[in-house]
């Protein structure tokens, strides 16, 4: 039996936030009990107002070695980048 | 302002507010003690966190206590420069650690108790004490729900845990009555409208106490024996190890500061 605790990754949203952010990860034995520690390792300080956990294991990465073939071909490709035009102000935030 | 003053004598409501300020700074040194020793990590930074929790509320208590006394003493010199017969904490908070079960039973144990105590301090005609309670109930929330849920966890858990917890609770059963026993200074608070009579909580504390053991699958003792003395400074052999640790520095180092 594994005796260590899964791993859980922790987002949070901060007060003026509008997306939660990932901050780090913790050991919890089941979804419920990593809310709490979340709350008692990552908000000490007023970082946030809302907690999200996710299983480690339920994340999927990209392979780091693919990094050129991912990223690269978007860096001379300037122009799908909204800057060319003007935004009117009623849009919003993007 | 309807201050307390007004009411009744400064000497009962200095008595009454040691009794909060003792119970939160015992307690929350007792936690302390975990800091760095804890089973896991996330489980040091929460158990700190509770801890310091107490602390802010002890320091909250007892410098009202040392403004309504008006002899100049303040928060640092009733935590650091009295000795135990002038403690007024519940025997309960100076109980020794133990092992972790012990810790969180203890927890549990005061902190279902101080959730219907705060609650009703909110309405207390006392504006300084009703605000104490206000921030302080928030906090008690939050350390009510872990150690109800960890008493659940550990109750419900091996058979290993279970064992420690019932022991745990074995242990404590008997310290639990001081915080339901209402002597002159309650009933004086109580009659002014100022804190709620201690007996009138016994009810909530119970209700919370029997739905959690249940889930728990732990069994409080028949037995209503029940050490009292913490409230008139006869304290146990732990208090004043306690602190001899806690006082060390200010005893050692009289007004050394950082």
């Amino acid at each position: 039996m594994k005796k260590e605790w899964p791993l859980w990754e922790v987002f949070i949203r901060g007060q003026h936030g509008l997306n939660h952010r990932h901050v780090g990860s913790l050991h919890a034995p089941d979804a419920e009990m990593a809310i709490k520690n979340a709350r008692d390792v990552y908000t000490r300080r007023k970082e946030g107002v809302s907690i999200w956990v996710v299983p480690s294991a339920q994340i999927t990465a990209s392979d780091p070695g693919a990094k050129d073939a991912l990223f690269e071909p978007s860096m001379d490709k300037i122009y799908r980048h909204p800057s060319f035009y003007d935004i009117p102000d009623e849009v919003g935030k993007m | 302002m309807a201050s307390a003053t007004d009411l009744i004598a400064n000497d009962i409501q200095f008595e009454w507010l040691l009794r909060r300020g003792d119970t939160a700074l015992v307690l929350g040194h007792r936690v302390s003690e975990w800091c760095g020793h804890s089973p896991v990590l996330e489980e040091d930074i929460a158990l700190a966190n509770v801890a310091l929790d107490l602390i802010g509320q002890a320091r909250m208590w007892l410098s009202l206590a040392g403004e309504i006394e008006g002899q100049g003493r303040g928060e640092n010199e009733l935590a650091y420069l009295r000795d135990a017969w002038d403690f007024r904490n519940f025997l309960l908070a100076e109980q020794p650690n133990g092992d972790f079960g012990q810790t969180l039973m203890r927890q549990f144990l005061i902190d279902a108790y101080q959730v219907p105590m705060l609650e009703a301090l909110k309405g207390s005609k006392d504006e300084r004490i009703a605000a104490i309670a206000a921030k302080a109930g928030k906090e008690v929330a939050y350390h009510l729900d872990r150690s109800a849920d960890l008493v659940i966890r550990l109750g419900d858990g091996t058979a290993e845990s279970h064992r420690r917890m019932q022991q745990a609770l074995d242990a404590l059963w008997s310290y639990t009555g001081e915080m339901f026993v209402s002597d002159a200074v309650d009933t004086a608070m109580a009659d002014a409208g100022l804190a709620p009579d201690p007996a009138s909580l016994k009810a909530a504390w119970q209700e919370t106490v029997d739905a959690v053991l249940d889930q728990a699958t732990l069994t409080a003792p028949e037995d209503e024996f029940a050490h009292t003395g913490g409230l008139t400074g006869r304290h146990s052999e732990h208090l004043g190890h306690l602190l001899a640790e806690m006082q060390f520095l200010q005893r050692a180092y009289p007004g050394a500061t950082w």
